[in-house]
């Protein structure tokens, strides 16, 4: 529990602090992750499987979330390498 | 098992440190799948090896595969070959080869001892997952179907706009190159590098 507590407190200071899109998407994984976490450690304290299946359905979130991010990051880097090659550079989101 | 517990939590925890520090996408993402893989690790010795085996394919293999094909695509360009040089020194991949190479000695340790019997973890079968997931939790799967049916349409429909828009810029451009030759557009076009293509 407590090193899903860190990683969740990870995945937040790199959501909050980098402003790339990319490491925004990657925190975010990090703190589905540390989530998922802890539900199998709750799981597995309780001996019930409901934590895992939990994860399961983590896990599914996760991939779609992905998916529509990284589709919105392709869009947003075309738009702005459209306008500013600076700002596609550097991916300001 | 409370050691290989322990160890694994460290690696994950300074492979996630790595992450958020670090300035280079793709050096991030090596140590994002060394923690993925690191956590899975942790769930094995949670007594959840179906989780475990879960993690290293779904995360480890098919988010991360997305992942490297933005980062791969975002850097097309002939102004990326020097980048490419400096990513590819061999001292950047020094952290994530140590970390590994923990993680595969922890792996090489488990399956030396899997076949003794499993102390201090509640060891819950991925039968007892399936049951439950099929029966109470089977309105979530189909709301998980739903949901995967959702981000697949709504992906396609975001990268298929910017291909629509790109089109719509040819029909200008095409149409300005019309007009700048007085309608003598295909020696216009064979001047031109063939935006077809």
């Amino acid at each position: 529990m407590l090193l899903a507590g860190i990683l969740f407190a990870l995945g937040l200071v790199g959501l909050l602090a980098r402003r790339n899109l990319i490491f925004i998407l990657m925190s975010i994984e990090v703190m589905l992750n540390a989530a998922g976490l802890a539900f199998v450690v709750a799981g597995s304290r309780w001996q019930e499987s409901d934590g895992q299946v939990m994860f399961i359905f983590i896990l599914t979130t996760a991939a779609a979330e992905v998916a529509v991010g990284l589709a919105l990051l392709l869009q947003l880097y075309h738009r702005y390498k459209s306008l500013d090659a600076d700002a596609a550079s550097l991916m300001r989101g | 098992m409370d050691t290989t517990f322990y160890v694994a939590a460290v690696i994950a925890i300074l492979a996630t440190v790595m992450v958020v520090t670090r300035l280079n996408a793709v050096h991030a993402l090596l140590y994002l799948i060394v923690s993925l893989l690191s956590v899975a690790i942790v769930f094995y010795t949670l007594g959840a090896p179906f989780i475990a085996a879960l993690e290293v394919i779904v995360y480890a293999g098919a988010i991360m595969i997305l992942f490297v094909f933005v980062v791969m695509m975002l850097n097309l360009g002939p102004h990326t070959t020097k980048p490419e040089g400096i990513w590819l020194k061999p001292r950047m991949l020094v952290g994530p080869c140590i970390l590994s190479a923990i993680l595969i000695a922890e792996v090489a340790c488990l399956l030396s001892q899997a076949g003794n019997a499993r102390q201090g973890a509640v060891f819950v079968s991925p039968k007892e997952v399936g049951l439950a997931l099929f029966g109470p939790y089977l309105i979530g799967v189909e709301l998980a179907s739903m949901l995967l049916l959702g981000a697949l349409v709504g992906a396609y429909h975001l990268g298929r706009r910017k291909r629509e828009r790109m089109e719509t810029r040819d029909v200008v451009d095409s149409d300005a190159a019309r007009n700048a030759t007085g309608g003598d557009i295909v020696r216009s076009g064979t001047g031109g590098p063939s935006r077809a293509a």
